[in-house]
């Protein structure tokens, strides 16, 4: 039944899909038949390139964004049932599971997911999702960190993602996190590598425009950790980064670095505005 | 085929009079970006120039411009298509854009294909490691030539 709903609604699809031009489509992407998420909105005052924004999801082929509307198509499930798993399962010296402390994942982490990165003022610092979690790893439940894009940190993000879904990202930049934000900015700009390519180049000039057989977006992170088709598993956030990075003939950063975090508050804030997709599914 | 074939031949007995390219670092543009001489001191090979603007490995020139005459799948649309490029530009000024591209058209997003230094964080090639020692030009002077051999080939009719 939910497989056919599908079906008829990726017909609906490809009918308003190849009516669009190489720009964002039209679509309009409810998951589950309930969850409405913002994939459009008025850009951010603080991102003069842009007048509107775009979720990657709106670049994609039909069949992709399919996957995405319905968590029986979306191969990320499966990960995110492991991550709740773990979610319950005592584990470390402490003797708790990350249950003990913050009970059912689903109330709790309501809307968390949409204001990461952010300033933890116990720690004194810009955290990503990632960083908190292995924080809470290694000092509330005293167990080993995480790989920082190990697939159970991607599974993690994903589980704690799922109850923000819909919710508009709403990442803070000022205040003591000023300065990190516009470090990431920065970098943003900046021409990397022998190409001499930066962000901005491919995803705030050339959004909509295919580079090869690439249909650009604007390299939003609303959508994180993000199931690909390309290499079936769900990819960390900075592992995009540091792909994008790498395809310039640069010197990439490693995730988990002073740089990406930087540069991930900063992309982040870039889509103020747009839904939670996470877990999403892009080629 | 049987011509490049030739050309490349002519290429290689000539030897030591062909293998003294200008380095990446001695090339002399015009105040508008052009280049006048050959890079290689060789003619080019249109039909090689035409593979290294199709190959990815190579100039990957098609992930950014449409060129009808190539077959090469996927050509992309950051840039303007290179149909009838001839037809707006000359030889120099060809040699120019493609050498590098930053002195025709300030700030532009096309790479310099024969440049070697002024990079950030340059890496060593696609492996997103730090680049070792001195760089090679993402072309050499005879695939330059090449290319705009090939560039030289695409007029309206
Ligand atoms: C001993 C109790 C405890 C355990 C066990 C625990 N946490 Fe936490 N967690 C906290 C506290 C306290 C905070 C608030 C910290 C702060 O704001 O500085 C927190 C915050 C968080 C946040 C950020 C919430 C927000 O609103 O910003 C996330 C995400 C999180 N924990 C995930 C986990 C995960 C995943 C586990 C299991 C691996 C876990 N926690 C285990 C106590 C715990
Ligand atoms: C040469 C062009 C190019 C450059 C430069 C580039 N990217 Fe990308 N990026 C791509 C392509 C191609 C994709 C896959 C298609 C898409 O979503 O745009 C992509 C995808 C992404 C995505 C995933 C979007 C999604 O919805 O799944 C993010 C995030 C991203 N890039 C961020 C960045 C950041 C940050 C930088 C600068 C450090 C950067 N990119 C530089 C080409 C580029
Ligand atoms: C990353 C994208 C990119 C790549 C790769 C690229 N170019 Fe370009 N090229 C451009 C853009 C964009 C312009 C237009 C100049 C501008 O406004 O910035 C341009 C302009 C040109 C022009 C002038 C076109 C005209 O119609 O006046 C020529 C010729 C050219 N490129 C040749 C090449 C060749 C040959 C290669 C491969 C060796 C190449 N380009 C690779 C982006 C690219």
């Amino acid at each position: 039944m939910l497989r056919r709903t599908t079906t008829i609604l990726a017909a609906g699809l490809v009918a308003v899909a190849t009516g669009a031009w190489s720009d964002a489509d039209d679509n309009e992407l409810v998951v589950n038949d309930e969850i409405e998420i913002t994939t459009q909105a008025a850009a951010p005052a603080h991102v003069e390139g842009l007048s509107e924004i775009y979720s990657g999801w709106r670049f994609r082929e039909v069949d992709t964004q399919a996957a995405q509307m319905d968590d029986f198509d979306n191969p990320a499930f499966l990960a995110v049932d492991a991550a709740q798993i773990k979610w319950d399962t005592v584990e470390g010296e402490a003797g708790k599971s990350c249950a003990s402390c913050h009970d059912d994942v689903m109330e709790s982490m309501k809307g968390v997911r949409a204001v990461y990165p952010k300033w933890n003022e116990t720690a004194g610092e810009v955290r990503t999702l990632a960083m908190q979690i292995n924080a809470c790893r290694t000092e509330n439940l005293k167990a080993e960190a995480y790989g920082y894009t190990s697939n159970d940190m991607t599974a993690m993000e994903a589980l704690i993602s799922v109850p923000s879904r819909g919710m508009p990202m709403d990442v803070a930049i000022d205040g003591p996190v000023q300065s990190t934000w516009e470090q990431g900015k920065e970098m943003y700009y900046t021409r990397y590598g022998q190409l001499e390519l930066s962000c901005s180049n491919c995803h705030e000039d050339n959004y909509g425009n295919y580079i090869r057989a690439d249909h650009l977006s604007q390299g939003q992170t609303n959508g994180f950790p993000v199931y690909r088709l390309k290499n079936t598993k769900l990819n960390q956030v900075q592992d995009r980064f540091k792909g994008c990075i790498r395809d310039t003939r640069a010197e990439t950063f490693n995730p988990g670095s002073p740089e990406f975090v930087a540069l991930e508050l900063y992309v982040a804030s870039r889509g103020n505005g747009l839904g939670v997709e996470a877990p999403s599914v892009r080629n | 085929m049987r011509l490049s074939t030739l050309t490349l031949a002519m290429t290689l007995a000539a030897g030591v009079a062909y293998a003294n390219p200008v380095a990446p670092g001695d090339v002399s543009y015009t105040e508008y970006g052009a280049i006048e001489a050959s890079l290689s001191g060789a003619p080019g090979d249109a039909v090689n120039g035409a593979s290294v603007a199709s190959s990815r490995a190579m100039g990957n020139c098609v992930a950014c411009h449409k060129v009808s005459s190539l077959d090469a799948a996927f050509q992309g649309e950051v840039g303007p298509s290179l149909d009838g490029v001839a037809d707006r530009w000359s030889e120099s000024e060809l040699r120019g854009i493609v050498a590098n591209a930053k002195k025709t058209y300030e700030g532009t997003i096309m790479p310099s294909f024969y440049k070697i230094s002024g990079f950030v964080r340059p890496g060593d090639a696609f492996t997103g490691k730090a680049a070792q020692g001195e760089l090679d030009p993402l072309l050499s002077a005879q695939q330059i030539e090449d290319v705009v051999a090939f560039l030289m080939t695409l007029k309206a009719q």
